[in-house]
């Protein structure tokens, strides 16, 4: 199916509202609020907390904003409000053949706490539609909506800008690998695990030992990593595996910024690590801002069991002697 | 709970973690305190006739959650002046997501603090995003 880009500048702009919220801000909707979502702020639902931070009555949690004007159960808005759908332009695409929609980015923009007893609306406009996009999801727009939030005596307390794709997904003959982990659920995302082989065995039986171990030339003696079948020096294919202290130093490190990748954390500390036997490996850097992360600084390997069964060596600053 | 001043956050501090799980009585609990009541966050058939496999939070919870980290580190003295946040990976029943969180700009004149926020599940990163805090100057001893 291709999408020839319908016009969508009948849809832009406008100025629809108010929509209006049922209730007055209270304090029953505040608690049921920060009972589901575990917020113990005092100012929520302590009124004398409220007062002493200078506010006349219980405070609504900001990111409540939304929900005032949401319409409920009955999907209905209360009398005075306008009737037509903010959000007419997705019926509209929908029709025009781009049926699914992906919440994209949600920015709220508090300009002022609200209190008990205010009384909320909103206003609403789209502010942009993109041009017709190709994503991983499929091809459609990026819709923005731009809701104003005011008081009882129509000041701005807040704005909120909602985006979502609205889509017609990419027609697809394979239906994607799933592992069936038996819940339904899509599988939790694993580190890729290290390949085993003649060379690289000893390394990780190390690892799960709880001990760094290099290899050491039979030839020339001298200390390699990562493992490999023959002597860069001296080309001799005999070869031990050398237990290692695992004390040494940040030869040379990078921060990971991005593309941020699953399961790792970001951003992620690699340091080149020079080893007192004379050899680098590389490794997470653990255990230290990236911010003090330096060249020279002391450091020991250790070793966590980062995934049930997956056990992995990491460096941590050390304390120089 | 304790509030932060302004004169003793830097740039590049860390959050606490935050570990949530992510249970049916939570997603289902906060979306009806958010008066969302989209069967995709109550109906787990309904959310599975729309191609999902179980029901997931809604992003009324996820922005609430993410306002919620940033004061329970502030404390209550401190104002939340935005928060804006990027949707990705769905939080499902079972799951469990982490927030960590760091000091990425510090404005003594305004007493602005911005941080970057990332909440992560078994998946990958459910939500990413900035808040903005004002905090109160420090109080003379």
């Amino acid at each position: 199916m291709s999408h020839t880009a319908p016009d969508l500048t009948p849809f832009l702009g406008g100025d629809r509202g108010p929509y209006k919220s049922w209730d007055p801000v209270n304090p029953a909707m505040i608690r049921h609020w920060c009972e589901a979502l575990g917020d113990s702020n005092p100012i929520y639902t302590d009124a004398s907390a409220a007062r002493d931070a200078g506010f006349n009555g219980l405070v609504a949690p900001p990111t409540m904003l939304q929900a005032w004007t949401m319409r409920g159960y009955r999907e209905q808005r209360p009398p005075g409000s306008d009737t037509s759908d903010p959000f007419a332009v997705l019926v509209a695409l929908e029709e025009m053949g781009y049926p699914a929609v992906v919440a994209v980015n949600c920015e709220q923009e508090y300009l002022q706490y609200v209190t008990e007893g205010d009384e909320l609306y909103h206003r609403s406009t789209i502010e942009s539609i993109s041009e017709q996009k190709t994503t991983a999801l499929g091809v459609g727009f990026f819709v923005t909506e731009l809701s104003t939030y005011y008081n009882q005596r129509d000041e701005v307390v807040g704005t909120m800008r909602f985006r979502v794709f609205k889509f017609a997904p990419h027609e697809r003959d394979d239906a994607p690998a799933v592992t069936d982990t038996g819940d339904g659920l899509p599988p939790a995302v694993r580190r890729m695990r290290p390949v085993r082989n003649h060379d690289t065995r000893f390394f990780w039986e190390g690892v799960e030992a709880g001990e760094l171990r290099v290899q050491r030339c039979l030839g020339c003696q001298t200390l390699r990593h990562p493992p490999a079948p023959a002597c860069p020096d001296c080309q001799s294919l005999e070869w031990k595996a050398q237990p290692v202290s695992g004390r040494g130093h940040v030869y040379s490190f990078v921060i990971m910024h991005y593309p941020e990748i699953p399961p790792f954390d970001y951003p992620n500390v690699i340091a080149l690590v020079e080893l007192e036997e004379g050899t680098r490996l590389v490794s997470n850097l653990v255990g230290v801002s990236r911010h003090d992360v330096s060249i020279g600084m002391p450091v020991q390997a250790e070793f966590s069991e980062v995934e049930p069964g997956f056990h992995l060596h990491q460096f941590r600053p050390a304390e120089a002697d | 709970m304790k509030t932060r001043n302004i004169a003793e956050v830097r740039v590049g501090d860390s959050l606490p973690e935050l570990v949530i799980d992510i249970t049916p009585r939570l997603i289902v609990g906060a979306a009806i305190a958010s008066r969302d009541y989209q069967n995709v966050h109550h109906d787990k058939a309904g959310a599975q006739a729309l191609g999902s496999p179980d029901i997931f939070m809604n992003i009324l919870t996820t922005n609430g959650l993410v306002g919620r980290y940033a004061t329970d580190w502030a404390g209550p003295g401190a104002r939340l002046g935005k928060v804006a946040i990027r949707l990705g990976a769905p939080n499902y029943p079972g799951d469990t997501m982490t927030f960590r969180g760091e000091i990425a700009a510090v404005e003594p004149s305004s007493r602005r603090v911005v941080l970057d926020v990332k909440g992560k599940n078994s998946m990958g990163y459910h939500v990413t995003g900035n808040v903005e805090l004002i905090l109160p100057e420090e109080v003379a001893a």
